[in-house]
């Protein structure tokens, strides 16, 4: 497995568990293409074992809010 | 498939296909097939087989198409067909034809490659087109036909293949013969359907050979109407000009054919009939004389009715052009209102709205028809219940006056307090489409209230606008109610003020909250002038001071708590004690200390607006009005100049300076000194002479902070032009300096001046001198004079930033362009998202924040104050 990439300009990323997934469709009424999407292949996410279909959980810095939550869902291509 | 009460039937559209046009299809699709080249018989009638046939649609008001039976205005026209004697290319599709010529073979038709490649390729093309864009798809058979072009012996039937070139533009030549239309159209043809797949064909919708035209299709007449002139005499348009040359030559080909003419002159008209087929297309190939009108101006063919910014599609379909609107050059009046706009009268008199007549209001529309079209407020046209428009003229208008009433129109000049939409190019934000209330001045020019130029960013060094006059009761109101400038005051950009007071306005308010005393009637005059009528507020006293006198202005409920541009932001504030007049109060509408300047009452950062703003909605431009209003009226009472003396500096100040910049000098020569040693130690990630020079413009730019401060303080009193920069109306401390003291470093892209000749900036310099002078720094202020080195060196980068202004003001443009059209159709929903159109997400909460910028402060909600308010 990949190690996982300790970067400043990389954020933070999680995988949320399937519970977690369905919570978050629901929460925002939506199914899954209407996710953003990030590549399987993304050095980011590489450490993190993940499968089509998981949702990763990216936490940023951001300069108006100090910290922000984005959701992408892993994509084979 | 859905099926509504309606009756219609209601389908998706799941694919469109283009294809080129069969020989089959454009005989079945002709009404006529065109036999002569004439046009009108002795009557003047069409016709019949000649290019104004009515069959293929008619142009003439009185007559019936021929084909469909309706008239002038229901018919489109119906195509007609020519059969050519001998085929042509058509110019349009030369490169297709000439990339098949050469991946296919001369003598089977099949493509250059073997089975297992076709094979290969059908299967990537067949792929990309399931996954990718039409794009993609081209580049997959791109790779196909190259694969094709290398191969030089045919796998089927092992003809070699030859080299085909295109002499321009539309013959083709293999191995230094020239291939006929013909030879090329028997190659297209052999082609088979399998492989056009390979070359990117659909052969349902497009086969090659359709790109070598057998039959020629002749456009409706209604798409080439001919136009009588005064005289009497008809003249045609430039596709029938067209149209008769292709058909006058195809005759002669037939006759010369049928006759057995020798090969020669047939082959020459051939050649001719290609001409003027290709030029019917395209009149602007670069290697055919384009063809021309006796007059000699050049033909305006197919192409030239599509193309460019004059064609079909920039000029009609994407550009549209409005009535009832009306452009010329700004100029400012700060007398009239903030959502004013001052309309000259002779625009006034060409604009008009229609009002319609009721018993209640014909005398006053009567009025309008009596002064007639000439007069300011008199009317144009009046449009009767039918819906006849009738012009009101002087001689008219006495019995235009008697038929009037009940339920005629009338369309009268535009006057005082009328609707319109005020607009300035580019339309980059919302702010630049703001609806104002029309004011008739004499003169030619819009009149603008400077304090809305910024929405608009205009100027009045020849700026033009545009002014459009809604015309019905609907589009007034909705232009009030979404586009009234004071319900754009607060910007969604960054939640505060678009507008606010500006120049003359800081300086005024800045003054007059200062230190200005006035006796009562002065400050009456004042008020009045800023629009104040009640002043019931005033303190009842024989001197007022400029806070009591501003004060009136505001509202007596309004309370405020802020700083001013004075505050020096100490550790611990003074608040009302403050001996800079930093901590701005008003309580209950009264100014209870601090000045007012552009911390307060500027475009883009006045706080006290955003909070009138929030208080009083809409009514804040109205307070903010007469807050501007004051300001001027303030600076014309006191009156406001500048002397050059005020640049003047006391002999000791400048000698100061002078120890300063000579210090500067030795410190840059020790520097210099030791870099040249070879003992200056370079900074992390530096070479050496970077460091050098990165020490060099620090110690100057130290000597010319220094110089800021020493100017700053050596003025005892505030001159006019300090008042300006303290207020923040203009200018700044470090422009002070340059006029006072030294101007200080030029600099070209970051590093001091470099480039001239070898080693050296000017011939007056030593070689290789890195001192100061040398390099363009200026010792000498503005008022005193530059050096002609200085002034070179300035001239220098003043050039470079007028180039660099000018390169990249449409860069940037085009950047913003770019991003509106991509962001375009993006919406904030109510839970917070960004979604686009297909409901997919983009942001999970707008802005990572979720704050509503319009309705915060500069971006930022305080909680803290909320509560405090509510309490």
């Amino acid at each position: 497995m990949a190690k996982k990439i300790e970067h400043l300009l990389i954020p933070e990323h999680t995988k949320i568990s399937e519970k977690e997934k369905k919570e978050l469709l629901e929460r925002y009424q939506i199914s899954e293409h209407e996710l953003p999407a990030i590549l399987l292949k993304d050095p980011a996410i590489a450490h993190l074992n993940a499968k089509p279909g998981d949702v990763i959980m990216i936490t940023r810095k951001s300069p108006t809010a100090g910290e922000s939550v984005f959701y992408r869902v892993v994509k084979l291509e | 498939m859905e099926e509504y009460e309606t009756g219609y039937f209601y389908k998706k559209i799941d694919k469109i296909v283009f294809g080129m046009e069969s020989p089959k299809i454009i005989k079945k699709m002709a009404a006529v097939k065109v036999v002569t080249p004439e046009l009108y018989d002795k009557e003047g009638y069409p016709v019949d087989g000649g290019l104004m046939d009515t069959r293929m649609g008619v142009i003439d008001p009185g007559l019936k198409c021929k084909t469909c039976g309706c008239n002038l205005k229901e018919c489109t026209g119906h195509f007609g067909y020519i059969e050519l004697a001998r085929p042509a290319v058509h110019v349009k599709y030369v490169r297709p034809i000439y990339s098949i010529l050469r991946a296919t073979c001369r003598s089977c038709g099949r493509i250059l490659l073997d089975e297992k490649k076709i094979a290969f390729f059908r299967a990537k093309i067949r792929k990309v087109k399931e996954t990718h864009d039409e794009e993609a798809v081209m580049a997959a058979v791109e790779e196909a036909i190259l694969a094709a072009r290398k191969v030089d012996k045919c796998p089927y039937c092992k003809v070699k293949h030859g080299k085909i070139s295109i002499e321009k533009p539309t013959s083709f030549i293999e191995d230094e013969k020239r291939l006929s239309p013909i030879e090329v159209r028997i190659r297209l043809e052999k082609v088979t359907d399998d492989d056009c797949e390979l070359l990117g064909f659909n052969p349902q919708a497009a086969r090659p050979e359709w790109m070598i035209l057998t039959l020629f299709p002749i456009p409706p007449v209604t798409m080439r109407p001919s136009i009588t002139l005064e005289s009497g005499e008809r003249s045609e348009d430039d596709l029938t000009h067209k149209l008769g040359d292709i058909v006058r030559i195809n005759q002669r080909l037939y006759e010369n054919i049928n006759a057995g003419a020798p090969e020669i002159i047939v082959e020459d008209l051939w050649d001719l009939l290609q001409y003027h087929i290709t030029t019917f297309f395209d009149n602007n190939i670069a290697q055919l004389p384009p063809a021309r009108h006796r007059s000699g101006q050049p033909l305006k063919t197919l192409t030239d009715r599509i193309k460019s910014k004059e064609g079909r599609l920039r000029h009609n379909l994407a550009g549209k052009r409005t009535n009832f609107s009306a452009r010329t050059v700004i100029s400012p009046d700060p007398s009239i209102a903030l959502d004013e706009v001052g309309v000259p009268e002779s625009i006034a008199m060409k604009l008009t709205i229609p009002e319609r007549v009721t018993s209640w209001n014909i005398d006053y529309l009567k009025k309008f028809v009596e002064s007639g079209p000439s007069k300011l407020f008199g009317a144009n046209y009046i449009v009767r219940p039918d819906g006849k428009k009738k012009k009101i003229t002087e001689e008219t208008k006495e019995q235009l006056l008697e038929e009037i009433q009940p339920g005629y129109i009338v369309e009268r000049h535009l006057m005082d307090g009328d609707t319109a939409i005020f607009n300035r190019q580019p339309s980059l934000h919302r702010m630049s489409m703001m609806c104002h209330k029309v004011k008739i001045l004499p003169y030619q020019t819009f009149r603008v209230n400077p304090a809305v130029c910024h929405p608009y960013n205009a100027d009045f060094d020849g700026d033009e606008m545009n002014l459009h006059i809604p015309q019905t009761e609907e589009a007034r109101a909705e232009a009030e109610i979404l586009m009234e400038v004071r319900t754009q005051m607060i910007s969604p950009r960054y939640g505060l003020s678009v507008i606010g007071c500006v120049q003359d306005a800081i300086s005024g308010t800045y003054l007059l909250t200062k230190d200005i005393r006035l006796p009562r009637e002065k400050a009456i005059n004042l008020l009045f002038a800023a629009g104040v009528d009640d002043i019931s507020r005033l303190p009842k006293k024989a001197e007022l001071s400029g806070k009591e006198i501003f004060s009136q202005v505001l509202p007596a409920d309004f309370s405020f708590e802020g700083t001013s541009r004075l505050c020096k932001h100490h550790e611990k504030c003074m608040k009302e004690k403050c001996e800079n007049e930093g901590y701005v109060l008003i309580e209950n509408g009264n100014l209870v200390c601090g000045v007012m300047d552009k911390n307060n009452l500027g475009e883009e950062s006045g706080l006290l607006l955003r909070e009138l703003n929030k208080r009083y909605g809409d009514e804040a431009l109205k307070i903010l009005e007469r807050i501007f209003k004051l300001g001027v009226a303030t600076l014309t009472f006191r009156g406001f100049s500048s002397v050059i003396s005020d640049m003047d500096l006391a002999e000791p100040v400048k000698e100061e300076i002078r120890k300063l910049l000579d210090k500067a000098d030795a410190d840059v020569n020790t520097l210099v000194e030791t870099y040249r040693r070879g003992e200056l130690e370079a900074l992390p990630g530096r070479t050496v002479q970077e460091s050098v020079e990165l020490k060099i413009l620090e110690v100057l730019n130290k000597a010319r902070n220094e110089t800021g401060k020493i100017v700053v303080n050596a003025s005892s009193v505030e001159t006019d032009d300090l008042v300006m920069v303290k207020s923040g109306a203009r200018g700044n401390f470090l422009s002070i300096t340059q006029m006072a003291a030294f101007v200080g470093q030029q600099s070209l892209r970051g590093n001091r001046i470099n480039q001239g000749y070898d080693g050296r900036t000017l011939s007056a310099f030593q070689k290789n001198d890195l001192g100061s002078r040398a390099r363009g720094f200026i010792r000498n202020g503005f008022k005193d004079g530059l050096s002609p080195a200085e002034f070179f060196f300035m001239g220098m980068t003043g050039r470079d930033s007028l180039m660099d202004t000018a390169l990249r003001t449409p860069k940037s443009g085009y950047l913003y362009r770019r991003l509106a059209n991509a962001m375009q159709d993006l919406k904030a929903e109510y839970d917070g998202t960004v979604r686009d159109s297909n409901n997919r997400i983009i942001q999970f909460k707008y802005g990572e924040d979720g704050i509503d910028v319009s309705r915060s402060v500069a971006g930022k909600v305080d909680v803290k104050k909320i509560i405090e308010s509510v309490r």
